[in-house]
């Protein structure tokens, strides 16, 4: 049994080999030779090809892991969408079953998943304890705080839009003073991650640019020193596209080593920030973790510094080795 | 296979380095190009290997004409050539066997037949066992010697060499036109430019002159 599927296997691969016309074999030689050939000549100037990657790879961490920040920040705020919540301030003159009323009256509202009633003395109390003031309020004669309905909408009025309706509805209703939508600094803060997000992508362009001249640049040295060759290689009649590929590979390693340069201190720096996280976390009785890169988003990183990596050998290719013909 | 009609080069600044030349080589020959310096003979090269075009006048090389052949045929012309210089071009970061191995792996050829041809080239100029070795460590006759195994490893049907003797002494010199003359009477064309009138003239090839 073994033997027959090797037998096949070694069949299949010398039949995909005779299938291939002889000038798709020729091609596809001549890429993974120029692939391995470019990481060798690579791999002999280890200090020069460290620096440009090194270079490549902070200007690629910087947004990449303010992205990642952002996510979590992000991950941090979604349990707050699902808790919109209205509070509706009931008037002075209601009294408890009055408010208890009301109360039943909404529960029964299909817009409403719950009403939480926060009787007047309870308010007091919790006050009373949280604020520090409690020497001040037993002063009071009168409760001043108000009886409080804490409303929550059903799933459908949820959304930032409808909750706002319905908290506009209640506010109609003449037991209410006062209603508030909970969901305003949830918003808020949405608000101020897409401004976040912006500026991060705005930095990101501007450090891609970087990423495209350094890679740019230093292919553009590399033409230069490596210029009687590329005129012997034209004499000899190598086609552009023959001469191009090297330092097109070479771009493309550039990337690869930048991006996996950016991850590893991505990872790093967001190893360093943990504990403390943590800890802060921990402050908040929450099991908050901070999380770094899932497979995708390394991928992700990868393939963004590739290409950033051969578009910029694209730009000092087009534009440089044109300029190099045999005399 | 090469056919000049009519070729003027003038170079940008009014120098006419070659004034309405005819020439013609047929297949299989062997010729010698010579002329006092300046007359035109590597102008005249050029123009076969496409380094330069000409001002006027048509040329073909293998029945093909050049003026009508576009920037992207142009490789594919000089794969037809051999090319051989004073100065060897020879790549010095790479050993003999990958300097010789050049021309076939541009044209994509496998792994061993390029091990197997560039073992045959070397062998036709003696120097089979310095494949290993770096152009530096070459005497000036070695290192035309690699030259010349690049320019035949491929096969080519047109052989040029500019003063391919130019920095060797007489008896070197003389070892490298018979070679020139074995791979002519395999049926390659050859076209030698030289001012080594000495040498030249005892050899039975016809002589082209250029006169200014």
């Amino acid at each position: 049994m073994n033997r027959l599927r090797g037998g096949l296997a070694g069949q299949t691969r010398a039949g995909v080999q005779r299938w291939l016309p002889a000038s798709v074999r020729a091609y596809l030689r001549c890429n993974a030779q120029v692939l391995i050939s470019s990481l060798g000549r690579l791999y002999r100037s280890p200090i020069s090809t460290l620096m440009t990657a090194a270079v490549i790879g902070i200007a690629l961490a910087l947004p990449t892991g303010l992205l990642v920040l952002l996510d979590n920040l992000e991950r941090v705020s979604i349990g707050w969408d699902g808790s919109a919540t209205i509070s509706l301030f009931l008037e002075q003159s209601l009294d408890d079953e009055a408010a208890d009323a009301l109360a039943a009256q909404l529960r029964n509202s299909p817009q409403i998943q719950d009403v939480r009633h926060i009787r007047r003395s309870e308010a007091l109390e919790e006050f009373r304890a949280l604020s520090g003031f409690g020497e001040a309020l037993n002063s009071l004669e009168d409760n001043p705080l108000p009886a409080v309905l804490v409303v929550k909408p059903s799933e459908a009025y949820s959304g930032a839009d409808a909750a706002q309706a319905l908290a506009e509805t209640l506010h109609a209703r003449p037991e209410v003073d006062m209603a508030q939508l909970d969901l305003q600094w949830v918003q808020r803060f949405t608000a101020l991650m897409e401004i976040g997000r912006r500026g991060i992508l705005v930095v990101g362009a501007l450090l891609g640019l970087a990423v495209l001249l350094i890679v740019g640049n230093t292919i553009r040295l590399d033409i230069q020193s490596r210029r009687s060759e590329i005129e012997v290689t034209k004499l000899i009649g190598a086609t552009d596209a023959f001469i191009r590929r090297p330092f097109l590979y070479t771009g493309l390693w550039y990337g690869i080593f930048g991006a996996t340069l950016a991850w590893m201190l991505v990872e790093l720096s967001f190893w360093l920030i943990a504990d403390p996280v943590e800890y802060l976390a921990g402050l908040y009785q929450s099991s908050f973790l901070l999380r770094t890169f899932d497979l995708g988003q390394i991928a992700n990183l990868l393939l963004m510094g590739a290409t950033l990596g051969l578009a910029g050998s694209w730009l000092a290719v087009g534009r440089h080795l044109n300029a190099i013909e045999p005399r | 296979m090469i056919r000049f009609d009519n070729v003027s080069k003038r170079y940008p600044g009014g120098y006419d380095a070659l004034r309405a030349l005819s020439l013609h080589l047929e297949r299989g020959q062997m010729a010698f190009l010579t002329g006092h310096s300046g007359a035109g003979k590597s102008t005249l090269l050029k123009l076969i290997a496409l380094i330069e075009r000409p001002s006027s006048g048509q040329i073909l090389i293998d029945g093909q004409n050049l003026s009508r052949l576009p920037r992207r045929r142009i490789p594919f012309l000089r794969r037809k050539l051999g090319i051989i210089f004073q100065d060897h071009h020879l790549l010095l970061d790479r050993t003999v066997f990958d300097n010789v191995a050049l021309p076939l792996v541009i044209t994509g050829l496998g792994h061993r037949e390029i091990g197997r041809r560039v073992r045959a080239a070397l062998d036709k100029v003696s120097l089979l066992g310095k494949e290993r070795a770096f152009p530096l460590t070459l005497s000036g006759g070695e290192q035309q010697r690699v030259g010349i195994a690049r320019a035949v490893v491929h096969k080519p049907p047109l052989l040029l060499a500019d003063e391919p003797t130019g920095n060797l002494d007489p008896e070197l010199s003389r070892e490298i036109m018979a070679l020139f003359e074995q791979f002519n009477q395999v049926g390659v064309t050859v076209l030698v430019a030289s001012h080594d009138l000495d040498l030249i003239s005892r050899l039975p090839y016809p002589i082209l002159t250029l006169r200014h």
